[in-house]
């Protein structure tokens, strides 16, 4: 949580991270030169809309992109490359090192074991000498630490027996049960409650006290990522448009789409309750109908005509550590 | 299909008691596969256990007696050489029980394996398999099944392999449509995720979630095969004198249609009726049991 003492090497590096199909329309690049990193025991949100590749990026690091992908760039965790790392290598990472909540709570757990062995499972994975005794205590410890009731009870039963939230907390319990050195979270509340989104997030945060996992958070939700992350990026149309710390991100807004986002959440400090909510307009661009130049230029309001429907903006930095990719933005450093 | 009543059944939950009986408590609920599991279990008994309960000795013949309707001293009559019929059916069944199970469970075996592959692994291997069963689901299973017999023999072994040799594409193509869809399924990611190599996601993973659907299509299977032995018997390929089977009594017994000794051939058909229905009630059962979600009674919570 605290960057003070952040290594030279960060846990993982992303740079240039790109991820096209081979579709009927040809290819269709869904992520385009990504570059990112995640500080041990950091909390990065990803930001962005369904579609934005957000999901994806956290699949590219799991090494689990459909079979049609085409991959570049590079992916080091620990100084390792994972891309085109072999599939026994990276399945010893998966699950053990780097390990995944999925957005699907209700439907992520297979319905013919009791969740307890689903946990000892995520255990024994990686470690056959783990007796049977030892997974079951263990599951009932990991139940316990995420929050559910009377665990020596709940460890034999069946996930239908659960709760959506319950669901999504055993999830966790499965991602941590190795303490793994990263936790990607793919919207880990999207199916949920917002009553139970808050019990979640903080489930999520108190693990990451605990083991000192770093996390890497993937949500649409703004709101999500203002309580949790240390840092954000947003993500728009396959690139990485805007990261910094969340409080840049939130209060030095610098590219145009952050701020509409900001702009249309809801407020109940909003001064003039009639103005209607802010709202982009228009939708994100399908990766195969990408505009020219600035994807974000047709819904921009500040576009400006034969500059940003043509040439695509660079990364900027607009403060320390804060990047935006806007051709109104410009950096410190630069003369304009 | 799942009965409702579950007052007479121990509390819902005892509290710190693991529930390992539920598969049992789920099959207990379903009647009729109880029955079909007690009818069986005699069945097998009474056949297996035939030298000792039979009420003659195997092949006694009593020429001056010659057929004679069911009576006191021979419950199911006599055939033409006054040999007992019960005795006779009761070890035809020793060897219908033994084929149509070890057909069963080999066939399951093959079909199971070759679909779970295929379905799961997609791509060529998927269209390899597939084509391959097709192979054996286009040829005429009777002639294959006539000319293979001829090569290797009609002893019980040759037909059992020969009949599961044919047998298991049916199993083969459900496996693997349901595998195909099962791989889709999130859980099935969630096990990638964990690190789960292939064999483990498939073995601990896809197979357990097919368990009803092996056990539907295994009852059938074994129903196929009394049946095809019977068919085979009948037209000469199957089990050889002095070995007999309910298919081939069945046989025997055929050319009496239109003369007042065809209840001859009533009783090895009712054997064979009932030990296919009663295989079928215990499929059904197994399949309802094999469902954790299917548990009947009160739901201690809402739904979510």
């Amino acid at each position: 949580m605290n960057p003070s003492d952040a290594p030279a090497d960060p846990l993982l590096r992303v740079s240039n991270l790109s991820v096209s199909f081979h579709t009927r329309e040809g290819e269709v690049q869904a992520i385009s030169d990504v570059s990112l990193t995640i500080d041990r025991r950091e909390c990065l949100g990803v930001v962005g809309e369904s579609g934005s590749g957000k999901s994806l990026t956290g699949a590219a690091i799991m090494g689990l992109l459909p079979r049609n992908a085409v991959v570049s760039g590079s992916i080091q965790f620990h100084g390792q490359e994972l891309i085109g790392a072999r599939e026994a290598d990276l399945r010893h990472i998966r699950g053990r090192r780097i390990s995944l909540i999925s957005q699907d709570a209700l439907t992520a757990l297979n319905p013919v074991h009791t969740v307890g062995k689903q946990i000892g499972e995520a255990i024994q994975v990686h470690d056959r000498t783990v007796s049977r005794a030892a997974l079951r205590q263990k599951s009932i410890d990991l139940l316990g630490l995420v929050g559910i009731p009377d665990p020596s009870r709940r460890v034999d039963d069946y996930p239908h027996e659960f709760s959506g939230g319950m669901r999504q907390r055993v999830l966790i319990a499965m991602s941590v049960a190795n303490e793994p050195d990263l936790i990607i979270a793919d919207e880990p509340t999207t199916a949920l409650d917002v009553t139970v989104q808050a019990q979640i997030l903080d489930v999520l945060a108190r693990i990451q006290d605990r083991t000192s996992s770093s996390i890497m958070l993937i949500t649409h939700d703004l709101g999500v990522v203002a309580g949790v992350a240390d840092r954000v990026v947003v993500m728009y149309s396959g690139r990485l448009i805007e990261e910094g710390e969340t409080d840049n991100i939130f209060y030095e807004t610098a590219h145009p789409y952050t701020r509409g986002l900001l702009a249309s959440l809801p407020r109940l400090d909003a001064r003039d309750r009639s103005t209607p909510l802010y709202r982009i307009q228009g939708f994100q661009p399908s990766p195969a109908e990408r505009p020219s130049g600035c994807s974000f230029h047709p819904r921009c309001d500040v576009a400006i005509a034969g500059t940003c429907d043509i040439e695509l903006p660079a990364r900027h930095e607009v403060g320390p550590g804060h990047f935006a990719r806007c051709h109104l933005v410009v950096s410190p450093g630069e003369s304009s | 299909m799942t009965p409702v009543e579950q007052t007479g059944q121990a509390p819902a939950r005892a509290p710190r008691q693991a529930k390992r009986p539920s598969f049992w408590r789920r099959f207990r609920q379903h009647r009729l596969a109880v029955i079909g599991m007690v009818i069986l279990a005699i069945l097998f008994l009474c056949c297996f256990a035939a030298p000792l309960i039979a009420p003659y000795p195997k092949d006694q013949q009593d020429l001056l007696l010659g057929p004679t309707p069911p009576s006191a001293e021979h419950w199911l009559g006599t055939d033409e050489l006054g040999r007992d019929y019960l005795t006779e059916i009761l070890y035809a069944g020793q060897v219908s029980l033994l084929i149509a199970l070890s057909v069963a469970i080999l066939a399951t075996a093959i079909g199971v394996l070759v679909g779970a592959i295929a379905g799961y692994e997609g791509g060529w291997v998927d269209d390899v398999f597939m084509r391959v069963t097709d192979l054996f689901l286009i040829v005429p299973a009777i002639a294959l099944l006539a000319l293979a017999l001829e090569g290797f023999g009609r002893n019980l072994v040759s037909i059992v392999l020969v009949l599961a040799l044919i047998g298991w594409t049916y199993m083969a193509r459900v496996v693997r449509g349901q595998v195909v869809s099962l791989r889709e399924r999130d859980f099935i990611q969630a096990a990638r995720v964990i690190g789960a190599t292939k064999a483990q996601i498939l073995f601990r993973h896809v197979l357990p979630n097919l368990g009803g659907v092996i056990a539907v299509n295994m009852a059938i299977a074994v129903a196929g095969a009394i049946l095809i032995e019977s068919t085979l018997s009948f037209l000469g390929f199957g089990v050889q004198p002095p070995q007999t089977s309910w298919g081939n009594m069945l046989s025997q017994a055929s050319g009496l249609i239109g003369t007042p000794k065809v209840y001859l051939l009533y009783f090895p058909g009712l054997f064979i009726l009932v030990t296919v229905l009663a295989v079928n009630f215990v499929g059904d059962g197994l399949r309802d049991a094999l469902d954790p979600r299917s548990s009947a009674g009160p739901r201690s919570q809402g739904t979510p």
